[in-house]
């Protein structure tokens, strides 16, 4: 009976429009966005053992270039869509290249450095990113005519998008390939005496991680209806990765529960005090020094279930 | 017994200037074993990291059944039919046994990319998961996590894993390290019963069971070859008395 | 020629300034592991605390307010070090992410107690003159800060290769398990470390204070260009750091006045080089 609690949060999900006022329909897109955002990086924190702190540059990069091709090129949202994922898919490609060649400390610095390089690049490539003015103007998609533009509708095509993405993220990690991942992430060494091409198996996660992140940045920029470049900040991808180890790296439901606690905290604490950034790094600290392993296998132990 | 399965022609590593291993040229033959002995800091695992692709040689050659390999990736290696154990234990400790192996099958299965069909679906590959071990005497314990096992049951897995690969070259990096008596009669005579066809070098310092286990000797010392010869040679041979005993 | 000649000058000042900057980052990591991101926030810190130490008194001048800035950084680093990442010693990660963390809280505090709008450091009369060899006008500044950076090479090399706190260091670098067993204090030497690396950093944002200015999101600015300084030159070595930050300041500098919009990947390119060529950086003995 294991699927009984997933499917509750699921019929609760669905039925929120009909429930709760705009407020908290937006709130609740907000709240997916950054859980594909936390899933998709959760596939390199917790399976693959890279943590990466530069996840936000490949929302950026989605977002942009469907901004960018939709703004000022005029093509369709559905065109831009598609040429957004293949910018992701190619930067995707560059980064884990570059990244792969290290890992654990090496492969963060590299990440991070890269992903700096992308929010300067959104800063001062002023003739493609506006520079600090930002994009505005980016048109929905409307899928099968259905128009998007109510915060129900779209709510409801972001759930859908999301949970699609969760459930093919649950079938891979039990999936063979996940396994692999998470045998490179435990003993390298080995399973490449075991024949598996332990540099593929991480490139071929992190081109996923990043694809993925790419569609929430899509999910992010036609929410926003405008791409600014602190989308893409170190405090982003910082945010994303305190999601994916307050709500427990590794597992499914960690990053879904860390997101909504990050995006929630976010609203409510910019709702009664400025200090979202202080804030963000007073939570830090009390996670790593309290709550190391994330909040979801610490509730499971806490409820005597866990290992 | 004809044609080599492993061949390395004037093998040398430097770590810092520090000779590690030093024109090292050893054959065996298809089907031999092999014991690879030496004193400490011989340079026998710097030797097996370098013939698994671990280590890059410095210079000379490593044919692996007539292929060069000395710049191949380990995992392509282990394509070619050879396997490993690590002498430090090297299992994927929070994985169940059934993982551990499943992990060791899927290395050469194309399905290992496959990203939507569970891992444990296929009932071909646990009976195939159950069979090998079974041939370690695990069978019973399929469901436990690797790092819940005795230390004997674990270097058991550790072989179990290189089983799995169907090796044709089989290194074997101290296998019977910290075992009890009675575990060690039980290991050697696993180890005895690999087939035939499978060649395998062993390194190992237990003489009373692995000289048993042995066609010819290579003995180490200092990154270089000191005598290589049959058992009976290598034994006899005053150059083996000589580092074993100093002068 | 005057173009050249001012680009050459300011690219070898900020060459200095990221040494000030990288050469702490380099030798935390190197002898502790700890990639730490707080980098960035303690150069900031340091610029906003010269601003108002110089605000407060303005003839301190600026080579006291340097000094005092970076003790005051150097404190707060030994802080951190020895009642938050101690805590962590066995996890690399949740040191990194505390780094982090405390990032964001020190750049916060600096927004709220200095405001959202640049402050800048004053410096003094002779060194803000210009100077006129040979026709050419050179700003002095720029050269007292290569020289500044040159000198604390120097310093830290003579620390490093000379001394016997030096030696412990360099020892702990190696192979730290070692170094604990022949009873080399390894938990002092970390927090010493940690101390020096970060008030070279404070000390190092007071000096950047007369050229950038104390601003927000200063930190954001120079760690990723620490982080590709070391990657570049290679991690826990002080010749990579100190050659890293002369490419990188050279190119930066002239990559902004050259190709503006193109500067960031510019910047970028030589550490691609490196990584593909050779991860452990030009001069690094250790793989990051």
């Amino acid at each position: 009976m294991k699927w009984i609690p997933t499917a509750l949060v699921l019929a609760a999900a669905a039925l929120l429009p009909l429930l709760g006022g705009d407020f908290y329909v937006n709130l609740a897109s907000q709240i997916l966005v950054a859980v594909l955002m936390a899933a998709s990086l959760n596939l390199l924190v917790g399976y693959a053992g890279l943590t990466s702190l530069g996840q936000a540059a490949f929302l950026g990069v989605a977002a942009y270039t469907c901004a960018w091709t939709g703004v000022k090129l005029g093509v369709s949202p559905v065109v831009a869509a598609g040429l957004a994922c293949l910018m992701t898919l190619a930067v995707s490609a560059l980064f884990g290249a570059i990244a792969l060649r290290a890992s654990g400390l090496g492969f963060l610095m590299i990440t991070l450095a890269m992903s700096q390089v992308v929010w300067g690049l959104a800063y001062r490539l002023v003739a493609i990113s506006n520079g600090d003015n930002g994009i505005s103007g980016i048109v929905r998609p409307s899928p099968l005519g259905l128009s998007l533009d109510s915060p129900g509708a779209f709510y409801w095509f972001t759930l859908l998008v999301v949970v699609l993405a969760l459930w093919f993220i649950a079938i891979l990690v039990r999936s063979s390939f996940g396994a692999t991942l998470a045998g490179t992430r435990d003993q390298p060494q080995r399973m490449a005496a075991l024949g598996h091409n332990v540099w593929l198996i991480r490139f071929a996660a992190f081109m996923i991680s990043g694809f993925l992140a790419g569609i929430a940045g899509l999910l992010f920029v036609w929410y926003n209806k405008y791409i600014h470049p602190s989308a893409l900040s170190m405090t982003a991808s910082a945010e994303a990765l305190l999601a994916v180890i307050a709500g427990g790296s590794g597992t499914l439901a960690g990053p879904v529960v860390g997101a909504a606690v990050v995006v929630l905290l976010k609203n409510y604490a910019s709702a009664y005090v400025e200090r979202w950034n202080m804030m963000l790094g007073f939570v830090f600290l009390l996670i790593v020094l309290f709550l190391p392993e994330g909040i979801v296998p610490g509730v499971k132990r806490l409820l005597g279930r866990g290992r | 017994m004809t044609g080599a399965a492993l061949e390395i022609v004037g093998l040398r590593k430097n770590f810092g200037g520090v000779p590690a291993t030093q024109n090292v040229n050893i054959h065996v033959a298809h089907g031999e074993r092999r014991l690879l002995i030496g004193p400490n800091g011989a340079g026998k695992t710097t030797l097996f990291n370098q013939i698994a692709g671990d280590i890059r040689p410095s210079a000379g050659s490593i044919r692996l059944f007539g292929r060069e390999v000395s710049t191949m990736p380990p995992h392509r290696r282990a394509h070619l039919g050879l396997a490993r154990t690590y002498q430090i234990i090297t299992l994927f400790a929070g994985d169940t046994l059934e993982r551990n192996v499943a992990l060791a099958l899927l290395g050469l299965m194309r399905s290992r990319w496959n990203m939507f069909r569970p891992i444990d679906a296929g009932a071909a590959m646990r009976a195939e998961i159950l069979r090998i071990l079974d041939l370690v005497g695990l069978a019973g314990q399929a469901g436990q996590r690797a790092g819940t096992l005795a230390y004997g049951e674990q270097r058991r897995l550790e072989i179990a894993l290189a089983l799995a690969q169907k090796p044709k070259l089989l290194l074997l990096d101290e296998p019977l390290a910290g075992l009890s008596a009675e575990e060690r009669v039980s290991v050697g005579a696993l180890i005895g019963a690999i087939p035939r066809e499978v060649t395998v070098v062993m390194i190992e310092h237990d003489m009373d069971t692995a000289l048993e286990l042995a066609d010819s000797i290579t003995l180490l010392h200092h990154g270089q070859v000191i005598v290589d010869g049959t058992r009976e040679e290598v034994l006899a041979d005053p150059r083996t008395r000589e580092v074993y005993l100093g002068h | 020629m005057q173009f050249w000649i001012v680009q050459t000058l300011n690219s070898l000042a900020l060459g200095g300034l990221l040494f000030l900057l990288a050469s702490g980052f380099s030798l935390i990591f190197g002898l502790m592991r700890i990639a730490n991101l707080t980098h960035g926030a303690f150069f900031m810190l340091g610029a906003y605390l010269g601003a108002s130490l110089l605000r407060y008194d303005h003839d301190l001048g600026l080579w006291v307010s340097a000094l005092l800035a970076g003790l005051a950084v150097a404190a707060l680093g030994g802080l951190l070090e020895r009642f938050v990442l101690r805590r962590l010693s066995r996890n690399p990660l949740g040191q990194v992410l505390v780094t982090l963390g405390v990032s964001f809280i020190i750049a916060d505090a600096c927004l709220m107690a200095f405001g959202g709008d640049p402050i800048p450091v004053p410096t003094s009369r002779a060194l803000a003159r210009p100077m006129f060899v040979a026709g050419f006008v050179f700003p002095t500044y720029r050269l007292v800060v290569l020289g500044v950076a040159i000198l604390s090479a120097l310093a830290l090399h003579i620390l490093l290769d000379r001394t016997r706190i030096g030696a412990m260091i360099r020892a702990g670098v190696d192979d730290p398990a070692m170094a604990r067993a022949i009873g080399i204090p390894v938990s002092r030497l970390f927090t010493l470390t940690f101390c020096l690396g970060a008030g070279i950093a404070g000390a190092g944002g007071v000096l950047a204070g007369p050229i950038f200015s104390a601003y927000p999101g200063m930190d954001a600015d120079m760690l990723p260009l620490a982080l590709i300084v070391v990657i570049l030159g290679g991690v826990g070595s002080l010749m990579g750091a100190f050659v890293g930050s002369f490419i990188i300041g050279f190119i930066y500098t002239f990559g902004i006045a050259l190709v503006p919009d193109l500067a960031y990947v510019i910047l970028f390119l030589p550490m691609i080089i490196v990584i593909a060529l050779r991860p452990r950086g030009l001069f690094g003995r250790l793989a990051a």
